[in-house]
C-alpha cells in the first residue's frame, strides 16, 4: 500500500532533503529523552550518564530510598523512646559520650534484633533454628503476597480495591466452612476443595463491587469500604450463632478448628510454621504475571486501566472487563484468606482473621508498583517486618508500634516520590533536566 | 510599536523547541509565522507572552530589552494575544469578559458602565457591531474572538498576536477575520499571525517567516506558490494535491437513513441525518467544529447509546450493536481525538496495533497473547506506514502527532475493511504526514471500500471527497459534489442550504 521510500534510517541527500533529518533527530530526541545525534561509542560519558539516569529515575530506586529514609526516621523515633538515650541525654555535657554510647545500642540493637527476628538468628542452635526467621518471614508474607497481588491487579486496571478486608473474611469464613462443615473427604481434596472454596469466596465478595460499578457506576472505593463492614459484620453475626460458623459448644464467636485433612500441609516439616500457602502465593505471583503480560484478557485489562476510552472504542466491554477484574482481585485476595483458616490460625478463627492484611495489601501493592514481581519483594520485606518486629520488642524493648510507624513511613515516602527524589537528589523521569542543571545552563548563557 | 525577538532559545529537555529564533516585526505590518504543528511557534509566541523564560536570546519592544516574567508584564508592554481556545467566560457578558482581570472602578465597586462604553467605541471603530450586554454563550463562535480582540485592544495592545486563529472559523467567517486583521495593520498595530495554512498567508501576510523543527529556515514573498511555501515549511518538495481517478463502484454500500443521536445531556445533536456511501468512493462530511459530525461517526461505530433510525452495511443493520461486533463487522475508524480514543499512550506501538484484535486470532490463541505474531505485524507495519521511530518496543504516546496518526491509521487500514470511517485524520498532523495520509485514504477508497472522512477543513473535504455532505447542527445542509463552489459550501457551513445547483438538499 505504501509507495513511500523514505526509510527511517538511510542517509537523505542532506541538500535536497533537510527537513527528514532533522525531523528524525528530533523524534529520536523525543523517544530517548537524550540528546539527539547521540552517537554510540562516540561519547562514553555521555552515555554512561544516560545510562546512570535511566537507572536513577527508575521506580525501583525510589522505593529503595522511601526504605533508606523511613529506616532512618524510624532510627529517631526509636532513640527517643529509649530510656537509656533519653537518660544518657541528661547529663550530655558532663559525658557527652555516653550519649553516642547510649544511641549507637538502641539503633544498632534494635535494628539487629529485627535482622535476627526477621532473617537468620546466628544465636540459636545449629543452622535449621538459625533459619527459622527466614521462614516465618515467609510466613508472614504469604496472605500479604497473595492480598497484595489482588490489590495490584485491580489497580492495574484502573480500580482502587479498599475491600480486602472483606474479601478476606469472606473467603476466610467460606473456606473454613469447607474445612470444617464438609467431612469424609481424603486429604488433598479437601484442601483443594476449601481452598477453592476461599477464592470463589473472595471473588464473589470482590465481584458484588464490581458489578455495582459496571452496572450503576457506583465508585469502587465506597463500595469496597462499605463491603467490608457488611463483611465484618455479617462474619461476626456467623461466628456468634450455633449452626452456623460457631464452634458446637462453645459462646465465643469462634469457629471450630480446622481439621488435619483440610490443612495446609507444612512445606518444611514440623519444626517450621512454614506451609504450602507460601507456594500458592508464589503460584499466583506467576499467574499475575502471565496474566498482565501474556494473556489476551490482561491485554484487556491493562487497556482500560491506562485509557478505558480508548478501550472502548477498540471494542473492549469496558463494564464487563470491570467485573471480571475484580473477580479475579476477588480471588487472590481469597488465596490469603484461606491460607489464613488453613495454614495460619488452624485452632479455629474468629472476626479478627483478617489481621489488618487487607489494608496492608494495599501498602504492599503500592510499594510494589503494581507489579507482581514488586509485590513479591515488597510483601516479604513487610513479612520481615513482621516478624521481625517481635523479636525487636521482645529483646530490646522497642515497641512493636515503632515497627508499624516505619512500615507508614516507607508508605509515606513512596506515596510522595518528588520528596525522596528531593531529598537523594534522583532525577526524575519525566522531567528530563533537573531545575539546578537549567539554572546553571542559563547561567552559562548569560 | 517594533518588536524584535534576537536569538530566541528554548529547550524542553533534548528538544529543541526554539533554536536561535530571530523575529522583527514593524509597525504596520502583518508578519506570517509559518510553520507545522510543532516547529515552535507556540512556543516562540509563548516566550513572548512572558509565560515561557527563554533559555537565551531577548525580546525588544521599540528597541528597549523586556523581561517578562509573566502575560501581566506582557500586557502592561503592549503585546496583546488572541488564542487558539477562547479564554472567556461563557456566563458573562462581553463587557465583563473585556475588563475581566483590569476591572475598572473604585472601592470595590465595579465600574461596568466605562467598560460597556470602551466595547461600544472599538466595535464601532472597526465595524464589530458589537453588543456589550450580550453573553458570550450565546454568540457565534466568529464574534467570540472579536471578543477577544476587544480584550486585546483595551488594554492598548500595540503588538497582536493571533494564534491559529482560523481554526474554529467557517470560511466566510476567516475572510471577516481577515479584512479585520488588515484594518488593525492599517491603523498602525504590529501583528503577528500564527498558522499553517498557506492560503491564509498568501493572503493577508505582508512578510513571512517559516519555522521548521525550532528554526527560521528563511523568508518568503507573498507572492510565493504555495508548493514553495509548503517545501519551505516540510524542508522537502511536497505533494499539495490529491490525486485521484474517476471512482470506480464496488458492491459495498453503507445506508444510513433516518439517524437520530441524542447525547448524554438529552440534546440531539444528530437530526434525522440519512446519506449514502457506495464502495469506491469517499464522502466527506464537512462543517464548523461540533455541528454533530464527531457524534456521527460515533454512533457507526456503535459508541453512542441513544441511537434511532438505522445504519446498514451492505445490507446488514449496526445499529444497536456492541463496538466489537461493528469492528468484527470490518468497519475501520480513525477517532478525532487520537491520543484519548485511539490510542494507549503508555503501551507501546506493537500494543497498540493489536488494540482493537486482541479477542482472538491471530494476535490472540487459546488466551494467551501471539507476541512473536504481535512483533512481526508491528515491524512491518510500522515499515509499511512510514513510523518514525527507535523502534516498535517505544511507548506511543513519546511519538509526534503524525507518527501517532500513522499507527493508528496502520491499525485500522492493515483489517479487511469493509468501511472505513476516519473523523479528522489530520489534525495535528505534520503536512509530511498529511500526504501519507490521504494516500492511503486514497488507496483505501481505490480498494473499494466506502469511506467516510469527517474534516472541518474545507481544503481537505474538497481534496478527498467524491461528493461532500455539509453538516449543520446535527442536521445534512446538503449533499454535493466536490467540485461545488467554496462560497456554497461556506454558506452551506453557516446553515445555508444550496439552492440554485445541483445538489439533493436534504
Amino acid at each position: 500500500m505504501s509507495h513511500q521510500s523514505q526509510e527511517p534510517t538511510p542517509e537523505p541527500g542532506p541538500e535536497k532533503e533537510p527537513g527528514l533529518s532533522e525531523e528524525l533527530e528530533q523524534e529520536v530526541a523525543r523517544e530517548s529523552g537524550a540528546p539527539a545525534g547521540l552517537d554510540a561509542g562516540e561519547d562514553t560519558a555521555d552515555r554512561l550518564a544516560h545510562a546512570l539516569q535511566q537507572t536513577m529515575s527508575h521506580p525501583w530506586t525510589v522505593a529503595a530510598g522511601a526504605i533508606l529514609l523511613a529506616v532512618l526516621v524510624g532510627s529517631v523515633m526509636i532513640a527517643f523512646t529509649d530510656e537509656r538515650v533519653t537518660s544518657a541525654a541528661g547529663y550530655f555535657f558532663a559525658r557527652p559520650g555516653d550519649l553516642f554510647t547510649a544511641l549507637g545500642d538502641s539503633i544498632g540493637g534494635a535494628y539487629s534484633a529485627l535482622f535476627r527476628g526477621a532473617v537468620f538468628n546466628p544465636r540459636a542452635d545449629g543452622f535449621a533454628a538459625q533459619i527459622r526467621p527466614l521462614t516465618e518471614t515467609f510466613n508472614y508474607a504469604t496472605p500479604l503476597i497473595a492480598a497484595g497481588l489482588g490489590v495490584a491487579l485491580a489497580f492495574r486496571a484502573g480500580l482502587l480495591n479498599i475491600g480486602g478486608q472483606g474479601q478476606m473474611l469472606i473467603a476466610a469464613s467460606a473456606a473454613g466452612w469447607v474445612g470444617f462443615g464438609v467431612t469424609g473427604l481424603p486429604f488433598g481434596v479437601h484442601t483443594l476443595l476449601a481452598v477453592a472454596a476461599g477464592i470463589a469466596g473472595g471473588a464473589v465478595w470482590a465481584g458484588i463491587a464490581g458489578l455495582l460499578k459496571a452496572r450503576t457506576g457506583a465508585h469502587e472505593v465506597i463500595v469496597t469500604i462499605m463491603l467490608n463492614w457488611i463483611a465484618f459484620y455479617l462474619v461476626a453475626y456467623l461466628l456468634a450463632t450455633p449452626g452456623l460458623l460457631q464452634a458446637p459448644g462453645s459462646s465465643n464467636p469462634k469457629a471450630p478448628p480446622t481439621p488435619a485433612s483440610a490443612q495446609l500441609p507444612g512445606l518444611l516439616g514440623e519444626r517450621y510454621n512454614l506451609h504450602w500457602g507460601f507456594v500458592l502465593a508464589l503460584a499466583a505471583v506467576v499467574f499475575v504475571w502471565w496474566l498482565l503480560n501474556r494473556s489476551s484478557q490482561g491485554f484487556a485489562f491493562r487497556a482500560v486501566g491506562e485509557n478505558p476510552r480508548a478501550a472502548r472504542v477498540a471494542g473492549i466491554d469496558v463494564p464487563w472487563t470491570t467485573v471480571k477484574v475484580m473477580l479475579v482481585a476477588g480471588g487472590l485476595v481469597g488465596i490469603a484468606g484461606a491460607s489464613q483458616v488453613l495454614g495460619q490460625v488452624t485452632t479455629g478463627f474468629g472476626g479478627d482473621i483478617d489481621a489488618g492484611i487487607g489494608f496492608d495489601a494495599i501498602t504492599v501493592a503500592l510499594l510494589g508498583g503494581s507489579n507482581p514481581w514488586g509485590v513479591l519483594a515488597a510483601g516479604i520485606l513487610f513479612g520481615a517486618f513482621k516478624a521481625g518486629g517481635t523479636a525487636m520488642q521482645a529483646s530490646e524493648g522497642v515497641p512493636n508500634d515503632i515497627v508499624l510507624v516505619v512500615q507508614s513511613l516507607i508508605v509515606l515516602f513512596i506515596a510522595a516520590p518528588p520528596l525522596v527524589r528531593a531529598i537523594f537528589r534522583l532525577p526524575d523521569p519525566d522531567r528530563r533536566r533537573t531545575p539546578r542543571e537549567a539554572r546553571k545552563a542559563r547561567k552559562e548563557a548569560a | 510599536m517594533r518588536l524584535e525577538l534576537r536569538g530566541i532559545t528554548k529547550r524542553f529537555g533534548a528538544l529543541v523547541a526554539n533554536d536561535h529564533i530571530d523575529l522583527t516585526v514593524e509597525p504596520g505590518e502583518i508578519h506570517c509565522l509559518l510553520g507545522e504543528n510543532g516547529a515552535g511557534k507556540s512556543t516562540l509566541m509563548n516566550v513572548l507572552y512572558g509565560l515561557y523564560e527563554a533559555d537565551e536570546g531577548e525580546i525588544l519592544l521599540d528597541d528597549e530589552v523586556q523581561h517578562f516574567a509573566g502575560p501581566g508584564d506582557a500586557m502592561a508592554a503592549g503585546i496583546g494575544m488572541v488564542h487558539q481556545h477562547f479564554m472567556l467566560v461563557p456566563v458573562f457578558s462581553v463587557a465583563e469578559n473585556v475588563m475581566l482581570g483590569h476591572e475598572p472602578g473604585s472601592g470595590g465597586v465595579l465600574d461596568v458602565e466605562s467598560a460597556r462604553r470602551q466595547v461600544r467605541e472599538i466595535s464601532e471603530r472597526f465595524g464589530f457591531h458589537l453588543d456589550p450586554d450580550a453573553l458570550i454563550e450565546d454568540l457565534p463562535v466568529g464574534v467570540q474572538q472579536r471578543v477577544e480582540i476587544i480584550k486585546a485592544l483595551s488594554r492598548n495592545a500595540d503588538v497582536l498576536v493571533f494564534d491559529e486563529p482560523t481554526a474554529v472559523l467557517t470560511p466566510q467567517e476567516t475572510d471577516e477575520l481577515m479584512a479585520i486583521m488588515r484594518q488593525l495593520r492599517d491603523s498602525g498595530a504590529s501583528i503577528v499571525f500564527i498558522t499553517h495554512k498557506l492560503r491564509e498567508v498568501r493572503e493577508v501576510a505582508d512578510r513571512i517567516t517559516v519555522v521548521r523543527h525550532g528554526k527560521v529556515v528563511g523568508e518568503a514573498s507573498p507572492t510565493a506558490s504555495d508548493a514553495d511555501l509548503a517545501s519551505l515549511m516540510v524542508g522537502r518538495a511536497v505533494e499539495l494535491t490529491v490525486h485521484k481517478d474517476e471512482p470506480r463502484y464496488s458492491t459495498g454500500l453503507l445506508r444510513v437513513s433516518g439517524l437520530q443521536v441524542v447525547d448524554d445531556a438529552g440534546a440531539v445533536v444528530v437530526d434525522d441525518v440519512s446519506f449514502e456511501v457506495r464502495g469506491g468512493e469517499v464522502l466527506a462530511v464537512a462543517g464548523v467544529q461540533g455541528n454533530g459530525q464527531t457524534e456521527l461517526t460515533e454512533a457507526l461505530l456503535g459508541l453512542q447509546d441513544d441511537v434511532s433510525g438505522s445504519i446498514t452495511l451492505d445490507g446488514e443493520e449496526l445499529t444497536g450493536r456492541s463496538v466489537r461486533k461493528v469492528l468484527d463487522r470490518g468497519v475501520g475508524f480513525v477517532p478525532e481525538d487520537r491520543t484519548h480514543d485511539g490510542l494507549v499512550g503508555e503501551f507501546t506501538i506493537a500494543e497498540n496495533l493489536m488494540l482493537d484484535r486482541s479477542d482472538g486470532p491471530p494476535f490472540v490463541r487459546s488466551g494467551a497473547l501471539q507476541l512473536a505474531y504481535r512483533d512481526d505485524f508491528a515491524r512491518s507495519a510500522v515499515a509499511e506506514y512510514d513510523v518514525r521511530t527507535l523502534g516498535i518496543d517505544t511507548p506511543v504516546g513519546r511519538l509526534s502527532g503524525g507518527n501517532q496518526q500513522k499507527v493508528v491509521l496502520a491499525r485500522e487500514l492493515k483489517r479487511n475493511l469493509r468501511l472505513f470511517v476516519a473523523a479528522q485524520p489530520t489534525r495535528g498532523v505534520d503536512v509530511g504526514s498529511i500526504e501519507f495520509i490521504h494516500k492511503q485514504i486514497v488507496a483505501t477508497r481505490d480498494a473499494g471500500v466506502p469511506v467516510v472522512v469527517v474534516s472541518t477543513e474545507l481544503d481537505e473535504a474538497t481534496a478527498l471527497a467524491d461528493r461532500i455532505m455539509v453538516m449543520y447542527r446535527g442536521r445534512v445542509v446538503g449533499i454535493v459534489p466536490s467540485t461545488t463552489p467554496r462560497d456554497t459550501l461556506g454558506l452551506m457551513m453557516a446553515g445555508i442550504p444550496p439552492v440554485e445547483h445541483g445538489g439533493e438538499a436534504a
